[in-house]
């Protein structure tokens, strides 16, 4: 067995002191051990996007990131997003345009919805449908969901 | 599995150096190589896991003395995204805009990239084109590798492993130059190459000079078109030039038959993408 390695880093806005084994995946640490379960596993490989969380406000795969790499960083997952006032027109968007069905893949499109918003502000459908290119939904609900990315542009944008 | 005995995420260079020194750590960049390999059983951790994502040196890109150097973490989206890189190498941010998704370029790193070596690695095809050189680094001292030297099969390269990518080096291309990078996979996004072409050139009074062709995904390793490359220098690009750069490509590559394509099907690809890529260059 490894030994532990002690890390600090902010999640969901709050300082924290973890013991992480080495070989742990962060999606592991956030599910495992800090049980925030709304960032899912679908493959483990960096191909759904399920796992989308921010590091230091830029989306990643936390199945691919080692957990002992938030030491220093802040960390942002869907339990953060689901009390941030400015994310209320991006999570609106998803429950008014439907663009939720099972679910699964929700808390990654939301998440990297977010990401894709802070890069393109007025993100058009063209930059929503590059940037959610590593989201998959089985569901197949795509459409709905680039709609309600663009709505949440739309209305982030007129808040302004 | 190997147990981690230690993780170690030094700030400076030298400390990665010292613990590199034995051989006996495993590097850690952005990870989306090596997480994936551990988990199928692929690679085993060694008893050292090196994160290298703390050494800011290693993030520097800087243009001086006709060269552009590009820090070993910068990331594929950096790739994409960084004007200064765009404007001196149009043919990384180009290979980079046609990476896997924007997750995995957020993470994924030109130096893991490279120390990968895959024969389908996207950013390997626009390096050997750019006459990148390899900038490596060990505790007992520093040396530059030319791309076209390095790898030595799948998965495999002349890299010690005592040694660090500190950076890729690479000439700036001259005035004049025209470049090419295709990629051809299934799907646009998260899909691995089948194959993929680059191509560089100085194309002066209708004629090509210092041509450089490299092909990715068929063969063992990311390779030069040296054949191909003879067939070009000094041509004005027609038809029968054309024809004959495609044939040439077609014979000179070696692919295999895996899940993605048979060997068949990737020769005719580069035959059909080379011939594309040379006559879209003529009709600009
Ligand atoms: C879903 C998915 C899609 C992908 N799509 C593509 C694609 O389209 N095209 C493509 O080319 N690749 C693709 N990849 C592969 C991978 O993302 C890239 O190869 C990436 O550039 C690796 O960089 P990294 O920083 O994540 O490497 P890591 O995983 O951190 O490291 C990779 C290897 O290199 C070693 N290493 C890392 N940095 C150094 C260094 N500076 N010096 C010495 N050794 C080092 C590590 O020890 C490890 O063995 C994909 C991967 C995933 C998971
Ligand atoms: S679980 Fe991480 S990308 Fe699928
Ligand atoms: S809503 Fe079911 S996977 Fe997307």
């Amino acid at each position: 067995m490894s030994s532990l390695v002690e890390i600090s880093c902010v999640v969901n806005g709050t300082p924290t002191r973890l013991a992480v084994p080495p070989e742990t995946s962060a999606l592991a640490l956030l599910r495992d051990h800090l049980g925030l379960s709304g960032t899912k596993y679908g493959c483990g490989e960096g191909e759904c996007g399920a796992c989308t969380i921010l590091v230091d406000g830029v989306s990643v795969n936390s199945c691919l990131m080692f957990a002992v790499d938030f030491d220093g960083r802040t960390v942002t997952t869907i339990e953060g997003l689901a009390v941030d006032r400015a994310s209320d027109p991006l999570r609106q968007a998803f429950v008014e345009k439907g663009g939720v069905q099972c679910g699964f893949c929700t808390p990654g499109m939301v998440v990297q919805s977010r990401h894709v918003l802070d890069k393109h502000p007025n993100a058009g459908p063209d930059e929503v449908k590059r940037g959610l290119e590593g989201n998959l939904c089985r569901c197949t609900g795509y459409k709905k969901i680039v709609e309600a990315v663009i709505t949440a542009a739309a209305a982030q944008s007129a808040a302004e | 599995m190997t147990a981690i005995e230690r993780y170690l995420a030094p700030a400076g260079l030298d400390d990665a150096l010292a613990a590199l020194a034995g051989g006996n750590a495993t590097i850690l960049a952005g990870g989306t190589d090596l997480m994936p390999q551990i988990n199928a059983g692929k690679v085993a951790f060694r008893p050292i896991l090196l994160n290298i994502r703390r050494i800011p040196e290693l993030r520097a890109v800087e243009v001086g003395q006709g060269r552009i150097s590009i820090g070993a973490l910068v990331t594929i989206n950096e790739l994409k995204d960084n004007p200064v890189i765009a404007k001196a190498v149009p043919l990384l941010a180009e290979a980079a805009d046609h990476f896997a998704s924007d997750q995995v370029r957020n993470m994924g790193t030109i130096g893991g990239n490279v120390a990968n070596a895959s024969p389908a690695g996207d950013t390997l095809v626009p390096l050997l084109v750019l006459d990148a050189e390899v900038e490596l680094a060990s505790a007992t001292g520093r040396r530059s590798v030319p791309m076209a030297e390095f790898f030595t099969g799948p998965g495999r390269s002349v890299r010690r492993p005592d040694e660090l990518i500190t950076a890729l080096s690479l000439p700036l291309p001259r005035l004049r130059t025209v470049s090419r990078f295709v990629k051809f996979g299934t799907r646009p996004a998260l899909d691995i190459s089948a194959v993929s072409i680059g191509f560089s050139a100085t194309l002066d009074g209708g004629r090509l000079s210092d041509v450089r062709v490299a092909f990715g995904a068929v063969g063992p390793v990311p390779m030069r078109g040296r054949a191909t490359e003879a067939v070009l220098e000094g041509a004005a690009l027609d038809a029968a030039i054309i024809a004959k750069a495609a044939a040439t490509a077609q014979g000179e590559v070696k692919p295999i038959d895996d899940l993605r394509a048979s060997a068949w099907y990737r020769r005719e690809l580069i035959h059909n993408l080379l011939g594309k890529v040379l006559s879209d260059v003529v009709s600009r």
